[in-house]
């Protein structure tokens, strides 16, 4: 037994878990509090009596709104009381990446540049949540802007991992993936650009969903990339996210890019199985992944063999191409996308004699070092010279992987691979090198690229017990194949015939 | 035979786009950023084996296109409400200082 995993089981024992003496799943909680067992008030105190006993240590919330959580918990006992359902989340917690827009809750995105700011207006989702009997409890950290994947690129500080404090909880949404693991909530919203939810979600094991790009309204989400970003769940179980996609998609008129559609029907299919369908191995899955995590990913093909799927080969062959694509096109649309953060609306001002002067010192004085890299990159593959050598080039490749996956789903109905080709790593080790950095989402941006669905499951653990996910893949709006799958792969993991590891 | 590699970015278009992006950068700002972009870039550069000449540009995950609504006239926000959020304010409207430089 080594000294890290001597470190992972005593922090895990600690800091992963959720409160004693109230349910601890989003549909139990909800089942509980309209059958009257437990009010939404010993549920939201069992809860914020944990985050005040623990954040300290970890770091998931920017800010916790206790006030309006009690406030809002006891209007749910009244409308119980009163005969009324409060709705299918009725008194569940959940937690808020900081860049969801809270009327009158300060949202920062964990920049100086919005420290303070109060929203005029609700996200879209934080209405529907509020409307179906949710209560939220805070702000959780991120990446400055969600450009991360470690959550160390905040204004305010690291998120750490629940499973082992001396190592990141990836990101960008990486505070509402521990505050998921540390048991704060029991469900949380982040936000998927690149794997921003995926990855964090396997580096703290809890699940994590990126929904077809469209099926969940982006009103109200500070956008980072616009033709990229989704708002999705973390949960602790499949049917968890299951509820909290469904009660959170569907169109919506203020965001011009929501599929006209009704909201998803997934709790329906989650005990289905997986007879009959059809899992992709990409057999030229780019390298880089670590072998404990190679490993859970054989087992969980094991897995859904054992369950009745059939395991086919696809080609991915323009995949190696990903990461230059998004490293392109991101930062592209990030470049215009936070031109609006100039000192005359909201926000920092630094003052100066002119708009120009003011503009720019505003600017240098607000963004971190990572947000400006990407701005750079972003001006300079858009500017003139370099426009078609690099932006143009880069939405080319982006049809190319767009037309492999369409490729392999005439074979497959699914595909799996890694979520992070690694478990979490140290604190630190990653932030002097943003290429290295990068590196991490290249299993997860593919699918940001295609507008597709994916999700990451815990599978286990590999080095250092440390947890490993594994990522189920689905063409647009296959949601539904992916949950089951999901599905089959928590029960094997619960039943026990997958589990094992480095230990 | 991959294509030439574009030429190796210079401290000068870094300053250049520096201020295409109203950002002001120190001098060792300047020289990390070079290295950093430089650094991506090379890696980037792997795209220039593919032949993407009959390639169509990918701009939307999920095509749509004119997306309407009907012209109705609809509750905002709040004004007292947003400005109450802007750095300088008068007469209800927001406050900067001149656009026409006075350094120039």
């Amino acid at each position: 037994m080594t000294d890290s995993f001597s470190s992972s089981a005593r922090d895990a024992a600690k800091y992963v878990g959720a409160p004693a003496g109230v349910p601890n799943t989003a549909w139990e909680i909800a089942h509980a509090v309209k059958s009257g067992t437990v009010t939404a008030t010993q549920v939201i105190e069992g809860y914020l009596q944990r985050i005040g006993a623990l954040d300290g240590d970890i770091h998931a919330f920017n800010v916790v709104t206790a006030q309006e959580a009690r406030a809002a918990a006891a209007h749910v006992d009244a409308e119980i009381a009163a005969g009324r359902d409060p709705g299918p989340l009725a008194g569940v917690p959940i937690a808020l990446k900081d860049n969801l827009c809270t009327r009158g809750i300060p949202t920062t995105c964990s920049s100086k540049i919005l420290d303070q700011w109060r929203p005029p207006y609700d996200a879209t989702v934080v209405q529907r949540l509020a409307a179906a009997g949710a209560i939220a409890v805070g702000k959780t950290n991120l990446d400055e802007f969600a450009m991360g994947s470690s959550t160390e690129n905040s204004a305010f500080g690291v998120t750490f991992n629940p499973h082992d404090i001396s190592r990141v909880s990836g990101g960008s949404s990486g505070g509402s993936a521990a505050a998921v693991a540390a048991g704060f909530a029991p469900v949380s919203l982040g936000s998927d650009t690149g794997g921003s939810i995926r990855q964090p979600a396997a580096l703290c094991g809890v699940v994590g969903v990126k929904p077809t790009y469209g099926t969940v309204s982006r009103y109200g989400l500070v956008a980072f990339a616009s033709s990229l970003d989704q708002i999705g769940p973390f949960a602790t179980d499949v049917r968890d996210a299951a509820l909290v996609l469904e009660v959170i998609s569907g169109h919506d008129h203020y965001d011009s890019t929501s599929i006209p559609q009704a909201p998803l029907d997934l709790q329906s299919v989650l005990d289905n199985g997986v007879e009959g369908l059809r899992i992709g191995r990409v057999t030229d899955l780019p390298g880089g992944a670590d072998p404990d995590v190679v490993a859970r990913l054989e087992m969980a093909f094991d897995a859904l063999q054992a369950a009745g799927a059939t395991i086919v080969d696809v080609e991915l062959p323009s995949l190696k191409y990903g990461l230059t694509a998004y490293y392109l096109i991101a930062p592209a649309e990030a470049s215009s996308n936070l031109a609006r953060y100039d000192g005359v609306r909201y926000g920092l001002r630094v003052p100066a004699t002119d708009t120009n002067a003011m503009y720019s010192a505003t600017r240098s004085a607000g963004f971190g070092d990572e947000v400006k890299r990407r701005i750079m990159l972003g001006t300079y593959a858009l500017s003139a010279g370099y426009y078609d050598a690099y932006y143009g080039k880069a939405l080319k490749v982006r049809r190319l992987i767009s037309d492999d996956f369409a490729r392999a789903y005439e074979r497959a109905d699914v595909i799996l691979t890694p979520t992070s080709p690694m478990v979490a790593f140290p604190v630190g080790a990653k932030v002097n090198d943003p290429l290295s950095m990068y590196l991490c989402d290249v299993y997860t941006i593919p699918t940001n690229l295609a507008g597709h669905p994916a999700m990451s499951v815990p599978f286990g653990t590999g080095d250092d017990g440390l947890p490993v996910g594994v990522q189920v893949l689905a063409s647009t709006l296959g949601e539904k194949p992916m949950f089951r799958v999901a599905a089959a792969l928590e029960r094997s993991m619960k039943s026990g015939t997958s589990q094992g590891g480095a230990q | 035979m991959p294509n030439p590699s574009p030429e190796r970015i210079t401290a000068a278009t870094v300053g250049k786009v520096a201020r295409l992006a109203r950002l002001n950068l120190s001098p060792a700002e300047v020289d990390a950023m070079t290295s950093q972009l430089a650094g991506m870039l090379e890696h980037f550069a792997d795209i220039d084996a593919l032949n993407l000449e009959h390639v169509e540009p990918m701009t939307q995950a999920y095509p749509s296109s004119n997306v309407f609504r009907d012209d109705v006239v609809v509750v905002g926000l709040d004004r007292d409400e947003v400005l109450s959020q802007a750095p300088s304010t008068e007469d209800g409207r927001f406050r900067v200082p001149p656009v026409v430089g006075l350094d120039a």
